[in-house]
């Protein structure tokens, strides 16, 4: 058991990056668990990010990550690279496991953002990193000249499948209602792209092939009427659910799953613990959105600690 | 203290496939975030266990014939060869404990 800190970070995404540079500005001396293998979070898996404001030229999302991670460890905020295992956040003094060791603190602050969703089909699984990927920056180099599919609607679906054209051959939207949830930017792009084409109304039900992707058996949803498509590449895109497994049982959740936050503030039901970023917000979902509530996050502990004497 | 090796198509060969030891190799990108988020992992995989297994990574991007050759599609992925042939794989990043567990029984 070490001393009873004033404030932990549980995430290392611009939510929780931000409430780090915050706190540590406030000599609040936060310790951040960052993850083993997930510091940076979302956007390191990204590109170019266009839209984060003071960026005109935009910024490679990995870099921009690498930026905000020296901020706060520049105003002396502790960056542990180790996994959360377990958490107690209902007593006054949280308890907080990492490494095999527990920390204690007064506060504490939950970025621990999103993961992708699965698809759940027949194949996805089996054939993940075999034709299926999540992540177009990483593996879409592999499919070059050949033609795949993305699956889903959304603005990272038009994102990847724009990435995709630099590479393959053809790339085909799958999308299971009949116009785009994507912005009016990220849509227009896409349809101006030759090489990308739609299938409306339609749902994957099984990724086909042995060693690696050979084709996609998907359903009209219109008439029920199934055929193949055929593709060696899959990329999945159909949005995220957020990472609460960890407190999952301590803190009330909302209707969706997401904690529930007392909006504007970052308060969540239990003493002392404020939430921010995607693990909270399925509306925006931005970076500097993200940001923005890390730093209300920070400010809200801070609130906290000063009026329990701390 | 051993460090992680780069190797490339010209030298896979004599530093994978001919080696003594059993050897992981990275396949990797430096437009891959996940690569980079595991590169200090395999560092720190290399120091502690260097004497057993070899660590070495490979630029796909400058090296596009061996990823090939090994049905590559995703980054990262984790190869270990033993006596030339592929004995064990691992896609996308992984935490150390986790790569220790995958790989106790060469450590």
């Amino acid at each position: 058991m070490s001393d009873v800190r004033n404030v932990i970070i549980i995430g290392s995404g611009p939510a929780g990056y931000t409430a780090a540079v915050y706190a540590a500005r406030a000599e609040l001396r936060p310790l951040v668990f960052e993850g083993s293998i997930t510091a940076g979070g979302a956007l390191m898996n990204t590109t170019d990010v266009e839209n984060f404001p003071g960026f005109p030229d935009g910024i490679m999302g990995p870099d921009l990550m690498d930026n905000l991670r020296k901020q706060a460890e520049r105003f002396g905020a502790d960056l542990v690279p180790e996994d959360v295992t377990s958490v107690d956040l209902t007593k006054p003094v949280k308890e907080v496991t990492a490494g095999g060791e527990t920390f204690l603190a007064h506060t504490v602050i939950l970025a621990t953002g999103s993961g992708y969703r699965e698809l759940g089909v027949p194949g996805e699984k089996e054939l993940s990193g075999r034709g299926t990927s999540w992540c177009a920056t990483c593996d879409g180099f592999f499919f070059r000249d050949q033609d795949i599919a993305v699956v889903g609607g959304g603005d990272t679906a038009m994102e990847e499948a724009l990435f995709l054209t630099r590479f393959a051959k053809s790339v085909t939207v799958v999308h299971r209602r009949d116009e785009l949830r994507a912005s009016k930017i990220m849509a227009e792009r896409a349809f101006a792209n030759e090489k990308i084409s739609f299938v409306w109304d339609t749902e994957v039900v099984e990724v086909l092939g042995e060693d690696r992707v050979h084709g996609l058996r998907v359903r009209d949803r219109n008439n029920g009427e199934e055929r193949t498509l055929d593709v060696t590449g899959l990329f999945v895109a159909i949005g995220h659910d957020p990472r609460v497994e960890l407190f999952d049982g301590q803190i009330e959740l909302d209707d969706e799953g997401y904690v529930k936050a007392d909006f504007p503030s970052t308060r969540t039901n239990l003493e002392g613990v404020f939430a921010a970023g995607d693990v909270v917000d399925h509306q925006y979902r931005q970076a500097i959105t993200a940001a923005g509530t890390g730093c209300s996050a920070a400010l809200d502990a801070e609130r906290y600690l000063a009026e329990h004497g701390n | 203290m051993s460090t992680v090796k780069n190797v490339t198509d010209a030298t896979f060969n004599d530093e994978v496939l001919a080696s003594d030891k059993p050897v992981l190799v990275d396949f990797w990108a430096d437009w891959c975030g996940p690569c980079k988020q595991m590169a200090p992992v395999l560092d720190k995989l290399a120091e502690e266990y260097g004497d057993k297994i070899e660590v070495v990574k490979i630029n796909t991007d400058q090296n596009p014939d061996t990823p090939r050759a090994y049905n590559v599609m995703s980054l990262p992925t984790m190869n270990v060869y033993k006596g030339g042939e592929v004995v064990k794989q691992l896609i996308g990043a992984k935490p150390k404990r986790v790569l220790e567990k995958e790989l106790a029984e060469f450590l």
